[in-house]
């Protein structure tokens, strides 16, 4: 039993989402009314009661959202853009406050991180510690949030129309890392994985040690990239390339090659739109029009790392 | 070969720029179908994992509207402020920082940032300002390739910090993955290993943030028009 688990903060959420909907829903200026209401209609919906209705139907209203969205109708509101001058006066005024909620998340999600995994009543755990985490940071925004309020002492509609605004700005691509991550799970269940792994074994010399780290190393790069999720490519390289491969044939250290393995695939994340969470969604999030913008400062990252990566794995999978 | 159908269809969905979330949906139904499962059921894995995957919006969703109420009062402007006045803070500087805290941060196991919660409100306007300070008005593509890189340091200190701690879940999914196989691989011994790589990616982000600082100081120093334009580049800063 968990007094707070991860549903209670869906809940949250679902409620934020219904009144951006309801916002947009009454909003008589805005440029696509109705199906930007549908679309954050239909994701509240998934937040408040995503765990009573049938898979089935989840999956055709999200395809209404997809649809929504792709045909143009998901747009943002022609909301004001608070004025300059006046939030250049608010940060005269409020020095150097303004910054504790903003350091409240983080902080708070830290102590809540530490300590609400130990906290019982009798049978009765405060929260489960497999989501500590998440559930820590839902907290610290909650307490960050009343901290802004009584700082700024702004009016209750202003989170309102602020999150509203920012939520609509970032847009469709909010449900993005979701839509991705189903995908990659489909793309599990056919056996995509085992077709990827099946051809690199194939098309290489793996009887040399090193062959064998390069095609297990590029395998996680590239699965990696094409599924967005280096932890959906570790289970279907490491079983396809890199047991068979770098332990049973050549007698490498699996520890070695699993943590660097690892890494190998963070490399491929760095460089893939379909790791829409880590590089998309920050360029709607930073206004950056290209939305490429991210990968392409990290792809000068991420491929010395992988180079280096992939040397260090050769040089210590086999001596340790 | 043909289910490789899915990778396809998004290779040509992003070249032909199709809208993201259509070309994903598309991908999904063509990989299903092909691998044997009815419409139906494809429609199912789709509701499935969308509810499963929900946490993956908690973080944006939640502290948006607390970023919201912060930047409505100024907290960007006054992140600016905060970085003129140390004299020898640099984009690079602030962006190495800050990754430095987020990695090594992630190694003990701390999840402090994010691109809603931090990189928007402080890391970007931050980076911004310290070449602002010393540049003054920033042409717009050099503004656009500061906040590139501050999502940048973001994902790179996540990433390679994270795999440090042994109970963050790339750790345990790999124990659990070696356990299934019946081969016997202790945590600490995966943890340890990732550490040349984790420092290798600092070292790699410290020589990449360099480069960053003398582009700022070719593309934004060298048109001397430092303070010679009004601040006026509020505008689209927030507009997001």
């Amino acid at each position: 039993m968990h007094l707070i688990t991860l549903d209670t903060l869906y809940y949250l959420l679902g409620i934020i989402v219904a009144f951006v909907a309801i916002r947009v829903a009454v909003d008589k200026t805005h440029p696509t009314r109705v199906g930007s209401a549908i679309f954050w209609g239909i994701f509240a919906i998934t937040f408040l009661f995503g765990k009573q209705i049938p898979p089935l139907y989840v999956g055709y209203l999200v395809l209404i959202m997809v649809i929504v969205a792709s045909i143009g109708k998901v747009t943002k509101s022609k909301e004001e853009e608070p004025d300059p001058v006046e939030r250049e006066g608010h940060a005269v005024r409020l020095k150097n406050k303004i910054f504790i909620p903003a350091i409240l998340i983080p902080l708070l999600t830290i102590v809540g991180t530490l300590t609400l995994g130990k906290i019982k009543f009798g049978s009765v755990q405060l929260v489960n510690p497999e989501n500590v985490t998440l559930i820590a940071l839902g907290l610290a925004t909650i307490i960050a949030f009343v901290a802004a309020q009584r700082i700024t002492r702004a009016k209750a509609v202003v989170p309102i129309n602020e999150g509203s605004r920012l939520l609509q700005a970032v847009g469709w691509a909010v449900i993005l890392p979701q839509m991705l991550a189903a995908l990659g799970g489909i793309f599990s269940k056919a056996g995509v994985g085992d077709v990827v792994s099946g051809i690199v074994g194939d098309l290489l010399p793996t009887n040399y040690a090193f062959v064998a780290v390069a095609a297990y190393c590029i395998g996680m790069l590239l699965f990696t990239m094409i599924m967005g999720n280096a932890f959906a490519a570790f289970a279907v390289i490491t079983g396809g390339i890199g047991l068979p491969l770098i332990v049973q044939l050549h007698g490498g250290n699996p520890a070695i090659m699993a943590a660097l393995g690892m890494f190998a695939g963070y490399c491929g994340t760095l460089m893939t739109p379909m790791a829409a969470n880590f590089n998309i969604v920050p360029t709607m999030l930073l206004n950056l029009k290209d939305k490429n913008a991210v990968i392409k400062a990290q792809v000068p990252i991420a491929i010395p790392v992988f180079i280096i990566n992939m040397l260090l794995m050769y040089f210590l999978v086999y001596h340790f | 070969m043909i289910k490789l159908i899915g990778i396809l269809v998004v290779a040509l969905g992003f070249a032909f720029r199709f809208n993201t979330l259509l070309v994903v949906t598309v991908a999904g139904i063509t990989t299903g179908l092909v691998a044997g499962y009815s419409f139906n059921e494809i429609i199912t894995l789709f509701g499935q994992f969308f509810i499963d995957n929900r946490y993956m919006s908690l973080p944006i969703i939640l502290t948006l509207p607390v970023i919201g109420i912060l930047e409505r009062y100024g907290l960007k402007e006054r992140a600016e402020s905060l970085i003129k006045k140390a004299k020898n803070a640099t984009t690079g500087r602030v962006l190495l920082t800050y990754l430095f805290i987020r990695e090594g941060s992630a190694a003990i196991g701390l999840n402090i940032g994010g691109h809603a919660q931090t990189v928007r409100p402080l890391v970007a306007p931050m980076a911004e300002g310290a070449a602002a300070a010393r540049y003054g008005e920033l042409p717009e593509k050099t503004k656009n390739d500061i906040k590139a890189h501050s999502a940048a340091a973001e994902n790179t200190g996540w990433f390679f910090g994270e795999d440090i701690f042994i109970a963050t879940g790339a750790i345990l999914l790999m124990k659990g993955f070696f356990d299934s196989v019946g081969i016997h691989v202790g945590v600490w011994d995966m943890a340890l290993w990732g550490i040349p790589t984790a420092i290798t990616a600092l070292i790699v982000s410290w020589f990449r943030f360099n480069r960053l600082d003398k582009r700022i100081a070719r593309e934004a120093g060298g048109s001397g028009n430092s303070s010679s334009l009004p601040k006026k580049n509020d505008k689209e800063e927030g507009v997001l």
